[in-house]
């Protein structure tokens, strides 16, 4: 029991700073990377509304921004891209929620290392400034593009943004790097070493395996980013060339010879598969918890679903040429690639099959986390079918860098991890701020995401098996793209409704942490540890006292028990498992 | 012991299943001066192991881009021919044989310093039974050794430096002067890392923190340590042998 008290080694603070700025408390830093989340999702959908405003009005002058030049729109797609990837998908769900409920979940006070939690949010919203401030410098903020392709990332004088902008754009990357490690050390040693007692790894909530394992990921992937991102600042600042081969630019014949552009292409995709799953996982994780949770029943097969999740992570890191078909790599390790890429469907088919197992037959109760939840499975199922189209060279050569690419990965990793969110921001926002959401905002809400984003995302499909690619400015003056500018326009028309429906989402979280109704401690009747202690949780989560489970997190409707739930920490006397 | 081998649950004290059952107990040392300090160190230690798996995974990627490198032709504007540029780098290796002595040595002490601690703190116990004493000891300042030697070592990597640059080899001379001054440069970041940890645990010896306290930060950074020192032999070897 000694186990967990004296990590909370810090008091309670007093003072406004130590409680709501620089706090050790993974709660309020929890707080801290959603709210840094929500900033930037706002910015992220701003950048992608420009976008669709250009593609279907090219020429329309725009209050206070005026006309968007084609190179514009490469700027706008790279920050579009940069900030959602980094300072959304990986920073809600991990950073946010992660944060907030790991900890609670296993039964701790706190982080393992509550001042290293602290400098990996600073860290964060250090990157973040970095990256917004390549909009107001001299140039231009990049136009490479977030998977920052080299030698169009090595060179400043490659394009308008490409002088600080790209400087900025690169060490707010590295920085996040060096925030994310911090997160992730603190993730793995906190689940490993700070479980409450009877807390064992197969009674862990199916959120904090996401979250450990996403850790994981995070931890081998980053590292790999970094290294990366050093050798581009050394490209583009003390003259090296690891990635940048003879070349002329613009009729001028650059000092740098003999680099490798394929290098950047391996040690980023490297980095880059993985992330696809640490947006992801934790969208699965909070999709088992509120499945089972809402469907009255344990989650189907527990220990598959675990098994899947550490088989998605390792798979994760044996794919990333799939990424690179198209860069002449030998046809012997495009099959491995495309071999290891499709064998993810399996563990992938394996969570699908039992989130439904979970559903069938249940009574469901239709809250709104529910309805993100379901959302969640109809959106992962949607965007991963067309994954082992794109898994296979002999397909994914034709459709490379066409909106059949944007469609597949904007509905699995963007739209599915969004709904991820959007479920634990219904769910867990009573233990947040002691409040509940308007009920019926929230699913007027949902019904728009729900239909927008297939509106938005869909589309894109027919358009990239008719070639359209992605990237492009401007489709109104090629005769035979013309034709397919109804379809863009329609999409342009969904995203504005959608991104509309967001402000109601908006007001809907500000209006009820003041006017929404009292929460109680567990209005779910859910099962996990942060339904046992008070809402909004103390400081030290349990109110100085130390939880023991006795039960797995999801035992619903057990037979011989009269209530429909038993909790993680009742007593053994009842039925386990 | 860690929960993770609990497969017993204790007896639950709590309440009735209605309300959240929650054991009692409160007050153990929270925002107190009593931390239990075998576990601080098994979290401390776990936590270094955790954080020592990207610095490896960095040295990996590095690696890896360097053998990859090495074996790739590239275009001569020249003769308009694929060429193999790789110009071996000679290394000063006097120099840096001479500076791996040096960080062999550090990590012994550095161990001599770790086990001075450890058994100090054994017997921390002890001294605190009244009317026991255990004679003051004077005690080989190691941790100070480690320190100097540390500095020294880092000395001698910018005099190998300045060696390689008096060679004709910049950073941006060729793809092998490249990585050969990312690698030791990033070994020797991250051996300022280690440095900055010694200076610490040096000052909270000066200040006299708790023993047990002072065992911690000394045992961690004497982990990190000796993995920066097979760092740095690894990648002596890697530009040595692999050239």
């Amino acid at each position: 029991m000694a186990t967990t008290a004296h990590v909370h080694a810090h008091a309670a603070p007093q003072g406004f700073i130590r409680k709501y700025i620089f706090s050790l408390d993974h709660k309020v830093i929890g707080l801290q990377y959603y709210f840094l989340a929500l900033t930037a999702v706002f910015v992220g959908m701003f950048l992608s509304l420009l976008m669709r405003i250009h593609l279907i009005w090219p020429t329309a002058q725009l209050p206070l921004i005026g006309e968007i030049k084609p190179e514009t729109y490469l700027s706008l797609l790279t920050m579009h891209g940069t900030i959602m990837v980094f300072f959304v998908l990986t920073t809600a769900p991990q950073g946010g929620f992660g944060n907030y409920f790991l900890p609670i979940q296993i039964g701790a006070p706190d982080m393992a290392f509550p001042v290293l939690n602290m400098l990996s949010f600073w860290t964060t919203f250090v990157a973040f400034l970095v990256l917004i401030a390549a909009f107001f410098v001299a140039g231009g903020a990049p136009l490479h593009g977030w998977t920052g392709y080299a030698p169009l990332s090595a060179l400043s004088n490659s394009g308008p943004g490409e002088q600080l902008g790209a400087d900025l754009w690169i060490t707010s990357i590295a920085l996040f790097c060096v925030a994310s490690l911090m997160g992730a050390l603190n993730f793995i040693t906190t689940t490993l070493d700070l479980r409450a007692k009877g807390m064992t790894l197969m009674r862990l909530p199916l959120t904090v395996w996401a979250w450990f394992i996403t850790a994981i990921l995070g931890l081998l992937a980053f590292g790999v980013l970094l290294s990366a991102g050093i050798l581009l600042l050394l490209d583009r600042n003390l003259g090296t060339s690891f990635y940048v081969p003879l070349v002329v630019v613009n009729g001028q014949l650059m000092g740098h010879k003999g680099g490798s552009p394929l290098l950047w292409q391996h040690l980023f995709w490297f980095f880059g598969h993985p992330e696809v799953y640490i947006a992801i996982l934790p969208g699965m994780g909070v999709a088992s918890q509120l499945l089972s949770t809402f469907s009255r029943k344990p989650i189907f097969g527990y220990r598959a679903m675990v098994y899947a999740i550490v088989a998605i992570g390792l798979l994760g890191f044996m794919v990333w040429g799939h990424h690179m078909f198209m860069s002449g790599m030998s046809p012997y390790s495009a099959f491995a690639f495309s071999l290891m890429t499709m064998s993810i469907g399996v563990p992938s088919a394996i969570k699908t099959f039992n989130w439904l197992g979970t559903l069938w037959g249940a009574k469901i109760r239709l809250h709104s986390p529910m309805l993100f939840a379901i959302g969640f499975v109809s959106l992962f199922v949607s965007g991963g079918l067309s994954g082992p189209f794109l898994a296979q060279p002999v397909l994914d050569i034709p459709l490379h860098d066409t909106y059949f690419v944007v469609g597949h990965f904007h509905l699995i990793m963007g739209v599915a991890a969004i709904f991820g969110i959007f479920g634990a921001t219904y769910y867990w926002f009573p233990k947040m701020f002691g409040r509940m959401m308007d009920e019926n905002l929230a699913r007027i809400h949902f019904v728009i995401t729900l239909v927008g984003t297939y509106a938005i995302f869909m589309p894109m499909h027919y358009l990239g098996m008719a070639g359209q690619t992605r990237r492009y400015s401007q489709f109104t003056e090629v005769a035979y793209q013309t034709k397919l500018l109804p379809l863009q326009t329609f999409m342009s028309y969904a995203a504005f409704i959608t991104i509309g429906a967001q402000l109601i989402f908006l007001f809907n979280l500000f209006w009820s942490m003041w006017k929404g109704a009292k929460a109680s401690d567990n209005p779910w009747e859910a099962t996990t540890l942060e339904w046992t202690t008070a809402t909004p949780p103390p400081h030290d989560n349990f109110g100085g006292l130390t939880p023991v489970v006795n039960h797995g997190p999801y035992e619903y409707n057990v037979p011989g028990v009269s209530k429909d739930y038993v909790m993680q920490t009742d007593p053994a006397s009842a039925p386990a498992h | 012991m860690s929960p993770a081998g609990i497969k017993e649950p204790g007896v639950n004290r709590g309440g009735a299943i209605t309300l959240p059952p929650i054991l009692g107990g409160g007050g153990e040392g929270r925002g107190g001066e009593s931390p239990d300090f075998s576990d601080r160190l098994r979290r401390a230690r776990l936590g270094l192991a955790v954080g020592i798996t990207p610095v490896i995974m960095l040295f990996v990627s590095l690696t890896s881009a360097y053998i990859v490198r090495q074996g790739l032709p590239t275009l001569d504007e020249n003769s308009n021919k694929y060429v193999h540029d790789w110009l071996p780098v000679r290394l000063p290796w006097l120099i840096l044989l001479l500076n791996s002595s040096v960080l062999i040595v550090s990590s012994a002490t550095m161990e001599l310093a770790r086990r001075d601690v450890t058994r100090e703190s054994a017997l921390a116990p002890v001294r605190l039974i009244p009317g026991i004493s255990l004679g003051q000891e004077r005690r080989f300042p190691w941790l100070w050794l480690t320190l100097i030697l540390g500095i020294m070592f880092l000395l001698g990597q910018w005099m190998a430096w300045r060696e390689l640059a008096d060679g004709g080899f910049y950073l941006a001379t060729s793809p092998s002067s490249s990585f050969v001054y990312l690698l030791t440069g990033m070994h020797a970041l991250h051996l300022v890392g280690g440095v900055i940890a010694l200076v610490y645990a040096a000052a909270i010896t000066l200040a006299r923190q708790p023993v047990e306290s002072r065992r911690v930060v000394i045992d961690v950074t004497s982990w990190y340590w000796h993995f920066m020192a097979l760092l740095w032999i690894y990648i002596f070897a890697l530009l040595e042998f692999a050239r």
